[in-house]
């Protein structure tokens, strides 16, 4: 390592980096602009997270600059190398790069004020928006406020550094305790409707949390915090530690728990906390099929949602008593013709793109997504599919003399889960399984798998087969549950929302994309359907766009990786490629690997 | 010898036996000629009965096909020159195109507004070309310094996922920041309305305008590629990294004017839509964009004229092909079908012929 790569990793604290200063001080300006020029400030402003203090919009608009702080008082630790002592030049940058941000908004808000002209274009660009952006006080107050409150912020976030290790996890645990607690305000009003002193405590019947329930929270969640940490918990770390038969059991509990959990949780809910767990339930069926094909066999399909697509209408075509089909058959005596369907139909899309290189079959199968989806639409096919329409009045699932349907969403979500619980088994079983270790032979390196005797078209034909199976179980339910199936159901968005479910969960690992499908669809919505923070309404795809390059560059491998898709993703080579290329800077979680 | 070889000629020939995979894909090619070549019978028939299209319908269709074909060359060249250097496919690039329609509109916009449009048209036009490629030239730029300098030498599949989620957030950004609706470019000027006869064939001005332009930027293109030191260097850059940076070319500008240039291609290319369909809103990158990496590919990976003459092809394919083979198959509602027409054609290109009709040029390392 040169001298001046060691300058590189450990810039020098006494002096201030005006460079640096400048750069960190324009982001975080922009960001902030960037949020209120959307829309999503004023947007997110209508969510109280504490009333009448914190809502949603300026938490996330606050978190802008409290994250430049943290990231200016970082000391990216390199083995080997001293890093540089946390000095007051810190803070200091920290506050004049947070006062250049509040400036640059501020700017921003005068401009919008100035022109209102600008409207015609920017739609966004309103009187109410300035409003909110000077947190209500008006332009002329703004440029002396909007500085003063980056900077503090800014300060805060540096301050962090200086907490100890235990003090500050216990600081960060409390105030995500607040935050998922005003969150999920509706889930716990939902589950304590037999102690409704708990919520009426909690949380002010306007929405959002009480101030004071806030204190206490965030006091309790702290202290538990910071006295409990470092003793041993079950957790994932402590499962990969234990030998085969511990992990057997524990594993057994943990799936007995998430069971019992299942079963539980739909009846403490409420109808419309069920529609959307229904929601995360097909989104969690659908992630763990594209898993088995992106996750375990590494092709990356993009046009996953076709068999979703052919799961729904064959389903909606076989029971509708409006459909093209001459005969009529209830749910369950279609379902086995659904799945042998979409086995069919993932040959069929499988077989062409065998050969293909992998970017090149993502790009095909996008193509062959869209061109079912245009078929379903069209006029041409409509004496079938039911064009624009669609298919109409697709009965319930028959369950004793009742048919279950969108309409009965808290016996319909025991459906949901059923067939996550059997495609979560599934999955399970196939990982270590001797297709599953093919897969896993043919993912790391193609040419090596089929020299070793795999035989590789069989194993992505698998892989495409089941895949599609498990979306159509998904489909299946879909089309029960809507009772309307159109082609308007499965644009690609529906795949891209499933990829990053996939991704942002952790691909290859069941329980990461549960988690993912829980986190994602549950909170800020699927593609249609809306999630708890109802807010996010436009702008999720804008965050869902953001959390996929976001992930792609900080931590491909997902939240909860398996541990050996994160080994392939954090090879040598690759580390040391990214080495080179970067002037021999370490940035972000190469040091992990 | 020469028995030997043809020995083991026959033994090669013995040990391959197609899989029923090779048969599969022997049966798709051989059914997609028989529906073309049905379709055409079919549309040839049509056309002898006096039923469908005139002769100068279908001269205009040929017309429209070859001035959209212009713009998915260019477009495609920066799927080509950015897959040729880095080796993966850059699905933003759509959405860099459309930055530079989106942002060109407000510019047209402004022009109509302060009465520039109607006075001096091709200063107008000029200023919202210039708008439109330093936009897109810029927003080229900047996804590549945020999101794909970081992966040079990761998997192959990492950018690309990169690229989609970069390809939603810059759609969204457009659709939060001016709204979803469709925005209409103001009436092209007078003089560039109507047809121009040239050698007693009609060709719409506005056609002729866009292929024009294409030429030009492709010449212009070419001229840069060839003969200027940076285009050596990109060259140099596409065929081994690693042997350019050791001759003292620095990689990383040398990738930056990549996607630079691609960009502003992708801006001249944004005119032309405004010219050929006036109505842009943050969607409109998608499919042009996937067109045109079906063109790309269909000219040959890499290859620059090839990516131009896919564009071409394609465009043609698109404007006669919904009409002469579905419309010789008596399918109705043909116009609803042009986008699977352009998404069969991607397939059928991919499952055929996945090295291009001109070859692939790539660098060493991604050769497969």
């Amino acid at each position: 390592m040169t001298a001046a790569t060691i300058d590189a990793v450990t810039p020098k604290a006494s002096r201030l980096d005006v460079r640096r200063l400048l750069r960190m001080g324009g982001l975080t300006g922009l960001a902030m602009t960037f949020i209120a020029a959307n829309g999503m400030l004023e947007t997110f402003n209508n969510r109280l997270l504490i009333r009448p203090i914190l809502s949603m919009g300026y938490l996330l608009f606050l978190a802008i600059p409290f994250v430049m702080g943290f990231l200016i008082g970082r000391r990216v630790e390199v083995e080997g190398v001293e890093t540089a002592p946390r000095t007051a030049a810190d803070v200091v940058m920290a506050v004049v790069a947070g006062l250049l941000a509040g400036l640059i908004a501020a700017l921003f808000a005068a401009i919008v004020n100035a022109f209102p002209g600008l409207r015609g274009t920017f739609p966004r660009f309103s009187p109410a928006m300035v409003s909110v952006l000077t947190f209500g006080f008006g332009v002329g107050t703004g440029f002396l406020l909007l500085p003063g409150v980056a900077a503090v912020v800014g300060a805060v976030g540096v301050g962090m550094h200086w907490l100890s290790d235990r003090l500050r996890k216990a600081v960060s645990v409390a105030a995500l305790v607040v935050v998922v607690a005003a969150v999920f305000e509706s889930v716990v009003k939902d589950f304590f409707e037999w102690f409704a002193t708990l919520p009426r405590f909690l949380y002010h019947p306007g929405g959002g949390l009480k101030v004071v329930s806030a204190i206490v929270l965030f006091i309790v969640a702290g202290v538990a915090s910071f006295f409990l940490q470092g003793r041993k918990m079950p957790g994932f770390a402590g499962l990969t530690s234990q030998d085969a038969t511990e992990r057997r059991r524990s594993s057994l509990i943990a799936a007995v728990l998430v069971l019992a959990l299942t079963i539980v949780v739909p009846m403490l809910l409420g109808g419309v906390l069920n529609e959307l767990l229904t929601n995360v339930g097909l989104f969690m069926l659908m992630g763990l099929g594209l898993n088995i094909v992106v996750g375990y066999a590494g092709l990356l399909d993009l046009g996953y949602v076709a068999f979703f697509a052919v799961g729904a209408y064959t389903m909606a075509l076989l029971t509708s008593p409006l459909s093209s089909v001459p005969f009529q058959l209830n749910w369950w005596q279609a379902f086995p013709i659904v799945l042998v369907m979409a086995a069919l139909a993932g040959l069929f899309i499988g077989t062409p793109v065998i050969r293909m290189r992998g970017d090149y079959l993502a790009i095909v199968t996008l193509g062959f997504g869209e061109i079912i989806r245009y078929l379903f639409l069209s006029d041409w096919l409509s004496p079938y599919f039911g064009g624009a329409q669609g298919v109409r009045r697709v009965p319930g699932i028959p369950l004793g003399s009742n048919l279950v349907g969108g309409s009965d969403i808290t016996v319909f979500v025991y459906f949901t889960l059923f067939f996550v619980a059997i495609a979560a088994y599934v999955s399970w079983r196939l990982q270590d399984s001797r297709i599953g270790r093919a897969w896993a032979a043919m993912r790391e390196d193609e040419d090596i798998a089929e020299a070793v005797g795999i035989d590789t078209v069989k194993a992505k034909l698998l892989a495409f087969v089941t895949g599609a199976v498990l979306a159509s179980f998904a489909g299946a339910l879909f089309a029960a549950k809507v009772g309307t199936v159109f082609a308007h159901s499965f644009e690609i968005i529906v795949s891209i929302i499933i990829l990053v479910v996939v991704i942002v969960g952790g691909m290859g690992n069941i329980a990461g994309v549960a988690v993912g499908a829980l986190v994602l669809v549950g909170v800020l919505g699927g593609p249609n359907q809306p999630g708890l923070l109802q807010e996010f309404g436009e702008y999720k795809l804008l965050v869902y766009g953001a959390l996929l390059v976001f992930m792609m560059l900080q931590k491909p491998e997902g939240l909860l990786p398996s541990a050996r898709r994160a080994r392939e993703l954090h090879q040598e080579e690759y580390l040391q490629d990214a080495w080179l290329d970067k002037g021999g800077q370490f940035v972000g979680s190469e040091q992990e690997a | 010898m020469t028995a030997t070889t043809a020995e083991t000629t026959a033994r090669v020939r013995k040990v391959f036996r197609p899989t029923w995979v090779d048969t599969f894909l022997w049966a798709i090619r051989i059914g997609a000629i028989l529906v073309i070549a049905w379709g055409l019978i079919g549309s040839i028939q049509n056309f002898a009965a006096g039923r469908g299209l005139s002769a100068s319908q279908w001269r205009d269709l040929i017309i429209a096909g070859l001035s959209q074909g212009a713009m998915y060359g260019l477009l495609a060249l920066g799927y080509s020159m950015v897959y040729g250097v880095l080796g993966f496919i850059n699905f933003a690039h759509g959405e860099v195109f459309m930055s530079g329609a989106m942002v060109g509109f407000i510019a047209a916009n402004w022009l109509f507004d302060a009465g520039i449009w109607a006075a001096n048209p091709i200063l107008s036009l000029l200023i919202v070309l210039a708008v439109a490629m330093l936009t897109s030239t810029l927003v080229a730029i900047l996804v590549e310094r945020v999101a794909y300098r970081k992966l040079r030498g990761a998997p192959r599949l990492i950018p690309l996922i990169t690229s989609i989620g970069v390809s939603f957030f810059l759609q969204y950004t457009f659709a939060t920041l001016f709204g979803v609706g469709v925005r209409t470019y103001p009436q092209a000027p007078e003089m560039f309305a109507g047809a121009l006869s040239i050698g007693g064939f009609r060709i719409g001005k506005a056609s002729l305008l866009v292929i024009v332009v294409a030429i030009l930027s492709m010449i212009g293109l070419w001229y840069f590629v060839t003969r200027t030191k940076s285009g050596q260097a990109m060259r140099a850059v596409a065929e081994d990294k690693e042997i350019a940076a050791l001759m003292g070319i620095d990689v990383d500008r040398t990738i930056v004017t990549v996607f630079a240039v691609g960009g502003a291609m992708a801006g001249v290319a944004a005119l032309m839509w405004a010219i050929l369909f006036r109505g842009v809103n943050f969607f409109t990158g998608f499919l042009p964009g996937i067109k045109a990496f079906t063109s790309a590919v269909l000219g040959g990976i890499g290859n620059l004229v090839g990516a131009m003459g896919g564009g071409v092809l394609l465009g043609l394919f698109e404007g006669v092909g919904p009409l002469l083979i579905l419309g010789g198959l008596g399918i109705p509602g043909v116009s609803q079908l042009k986008d699977v027409v352009a998404f069969t054609a991607l397939v059928l290109v991919l499952v055929f012929r996945p090295s291009g009709l001109f070859g692939e040029r790539l660098g060493s390392e991604d050769r497969v």
